[in-house]
């Protein structure tokens, strides 16, 4: 069954489905009750299946995640929402050192099987604090499953599959592609966790994009074809666990790769992604990986976000820069 | 010795002194403010409103990015405003604007958050104004740290630290009370109880029976004023911020209010709230309350109503002013405050704007503008 959904409706069809599908997932959070969530993911949620169901807290991530970690341990699914990435950070502690940690600390004992939904990453016009790129923190904290979607497809398959999960999963939603609708056949297999997707052929150069940055990625491709050259686009999709696999086979089928992300470049997911294509791609690779990625800064006020954030002329240059003349 | 906990209970019913059909309350449960006082109160909330409304109509034509009014809690802000003294520091959130222009900052500078040139606009040293929060009661805490710190230097300076009612949920609240209680420091904590936390009622937030009793279970005396009062406020808050000026350690105090408009531009109210509910708070509006009230005592005429509020509309002007203008932004203006010292990488960033820059920008014109970065290849 093909629908037309943006990527905000996906999710809340994924929530509903998997909500009807099994009674023990129970959602909830600031504002989603009533209101739907700020950004209505939630909507409808407690009208159709009760406040026991979906319901409001008090305003406290802390206390979100860790009553969330209990009803995991006591046969429950919770998903719970951060209202934006910053607000996330109050419950860093109980994400780092409890969430995370649980199956491991009782060796096996307790499981928790939740998922901690955040709106996340920038290109809003957001002011401080509401366009934080925060996938470091988490996909560096062993123990979690860091996913992010870029269409409503993969919004769907991506949050069905995490509900499902049996090990806690941090999915981070990138909210300037939440309004951009697509079709979404809501009868495919849920999508395992771990497996990128190529999203555009090519055969001069990959590259690699998650979340939000994918959208910039194939218009980088588009814009090189343009230009008589031939862009491949891969979407990580999941960035713990991370699928070399795929990423490795498309950085070989063209030996050049840039990595692009929107989050600080330091110590970053993309340092990690370049690292292990440079380390398991070496002999196919005519140009060392280049990385394309948001500034070291804190993130900036609206009037200077685009400075910050990568372009597509910053991915076109990167490319440039990718040793054509060598071969 | 531990304090006796019924003394720090507040009263059953909030402090009023102006009822709200703009009349006096007898006997008055509370030393009633001075005219002038009161006069100049009523003077920084015509302000007050004149500014949410054109904060407001600035959302609209997209000179703010975002702005959370505070229509309806102008005397809360006010009187956060006046009962602090010029060395005082007043710990403002996002909602707060309204009181940071009491204070004395410029408007357009207190809107600089909001719209979006950069995260803080005015100087907080001389102002002894914290930047706007916007995570949720995380500057409680610093509020009890920079009164702690006055004491340790011997000064006799008082803070003010507001939060919502929604905040008080956070560990952070919990923990700046408990600081604030064991350090014995000089704050007084004002939570504007607006009875919404964007959509979620109070009844939704704490089963305490007031934000005031939360004082109790940490050592503070708690108090509750009707947060339409600014007399009501004045003579509260004021009481604890000499209480605390003189060694008395800090003090809760929760003001009953509503707030009249959506929780920002992006929220839609009518999905959590009733008409009559918002009609019946207009009500008990908190402006037209003081100035019936002095219209009556004979504290205000005509002459002095309409010069307070031609000097709101002074004050819109200049905000409209100086929000019309663009900016135009250079990059280094990203990397200059990371550090003290900048890192090598980011002068290396900033070497690659630059150049960025100068290719998009037509030969003649050097300087490197945010306007034209990142344009044609
Ligand atoms: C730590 C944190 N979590 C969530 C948010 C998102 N948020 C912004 S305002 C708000 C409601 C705040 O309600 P309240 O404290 O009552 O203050 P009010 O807005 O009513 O003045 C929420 C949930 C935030 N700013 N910070």
């Amino acid at each position: 069954m093909n629908e037309k959904l943006t990527m905000a409706q996906a999710l809340n069809r994924a929530l509903r489905d998997a909500m009807a599908a099994d009674g023990t997932v129970s959602v909830f959070g600031e504002d989603v009750g009533r209101l739907g969530g700020v950004f209505r993911i939630t909507d409808g949620l407690t009208a159709e299946f009760g406040e026991a169901r979906c319901f409001d807290t008090p305003l406290a991530e802390a206390g979100i995640v860790g009553v969330a970690v209990g009803m995991a341990m006591n046969g429950m699914r919770p998903v719970v929402e951060m209202q934006f990435d910053a607000f996330a950070y109050p419950a860093f502690e109980q994400i780092t050192s409890h969430v995370a940690k649980m199956r491991n600390r009782t060796r096996g004992q307790v499981a928790l099987p939740m998922v901690i939904r955040v709106p996340y990453a920038g290109g809003i016009g957001g002011v401080e604090h509401h366009s934080d790129s925060s996938e470091a923190y988490f996909a560096h904290t062993p123990g979690l499953h860091v996913l992010t979607p870029s269409d409503p497809a993969d919004a769907y398959g991506l949050l069905r599959a995490a509900i499902a999960s049996d090990d806690p999963v941090v999915f981070l939603e990138p909210k300037k592609l939440y309004f951009g609708a697509d079709e979404v056949d809501l009868d495919l297999p849920v999508a395992p966790i771990g497996r990128a997707v190529v999203r555009r052929p090519g055969t001069d150069a990959t590259l690699i994009a998650y979340g939000p940055s994918v959208p910039v990625a194939l218009d980088a491709a588009a814009a090189a074809s343009a230009e008589g050259r031939s862009l491949q686009v891969v979407d990580v999709r999941s960035l713990q666990p991370f699928d070399d696999e795929t990423v490795c086979r498309a950085v070989r089928s063209t030996g050049r790769a840039v990595v692009v992300a929107e989050a600080p470049g330091f110590v970053s997911v993309a340092s990690e992604i370049a690292a292990r294509v440079t380390e398991r791609c070496w002999d196919a690779l005519v140009a060392p990986v280049r990385r394309v990625t948001g500034l070291d800064i804190p993130y900036p006020p609206p009037k200077l976000e685009h400075l910050h954030l990568p372009d597509v002329d910053r991915v076109l240059d990167a490319v440039d820069d990718l040793r054509w003349e060598t071969v | 010795m531990r304090p006796d906990p019924e003394g720090l209970l507040p009263a059953t019913e909030p402090v009023t002194l102006i009822d709200s059909d703009g009349a006096p309350v007898t006997p008055a449960r509370a030393v009633v403010p001075s005219t002038p006082d009161l006069v100049a109160a009523l003077g920084a909330m015509i302000t007050a409103r004149r500014f949410n409304d054109q904060a407001y109509a600035l959302v609209r034509q997209g000179r703010l990015a975002v702005y959370p009014s505070s229509h309806g809690q102008e005397a809360c802000q006010v009187a956060a405003a006046q009962v602090l003294s010029d060395g005082d520091w007043l710990f403002p959130t996002y909602r707060d604007t309204a009181a940071v222009v009491a204070r004395g900052v410029d408007p357009g500078q207190t809107l600089t958050l909001l719209s979006g040139e950069w995260h803080h606009g005015w100087d907080v040293a001389a102002h002894r104004v914290a930047p706007l929060t916007t995570p949720l009661a995380t500057q409680l805490p610093h509020a009890v740290g920079v009164a702690h710190a006055a004491r340790l230097r011997g000064e006799d300076t008082v803070v003010l630290a507001l939060c919502g009612d929604g905040g008080t949920s956070e560990g952070d609240f919990h923990e700046a009370l408990n600081f604030a209680a064991v350090l014995h420091a000089p704050v007084v904590f004002l939570v504007q109880n607006n009875t919404f936390a964007i959509s979620v009622p109070l009844s939704r937030q704490t089963a305490a029976p007031s934000l005031a009793h939360k004082g109790a279970g940490y050592g503070i005396p708690g108090e509750r004023v009707d947060g339409n009062d600014v007399a009501a406020l004045l003579a509260v808050l004021g009481e604890a911020v000499a209480a605390a000026r003189t060694g008395g350690g800090p003090r809760l105090v929760e003001a009953h209010t509503y707030r009249m408009q959506a929780h920002t531009n992006a929220d839609d109210a009518t999905r959590y709230r009733d008409a009559d509910e918002v009609a019946a708070w207009s009500r008990r509006d908190p402006v037209e309350r003081l100035r019936t009230f002095l219209t009556r005592r004979g504290d205000v005429d005509e002459a002095r109503l309409a010069a307070f509020a031609d000097d709101a509309e002074r004050m819109a002007a200049t905000l409209r002013e100086e929000l019309a203008t663009d900016h135009r932004h250079d990059p280094s203006e990203l990397f200059e405050h990371v550090y003290a010292t900048p890192t090598p990488q980011l002068r290396e960033q900033l070497a690659l704007l630059r150049d960025e820059a100068a290719r998009d920008t037509p030969a003649g014109e050097a300087s490197a503008t945010a306007t034209t970065a990142g344009g044609a290849r």
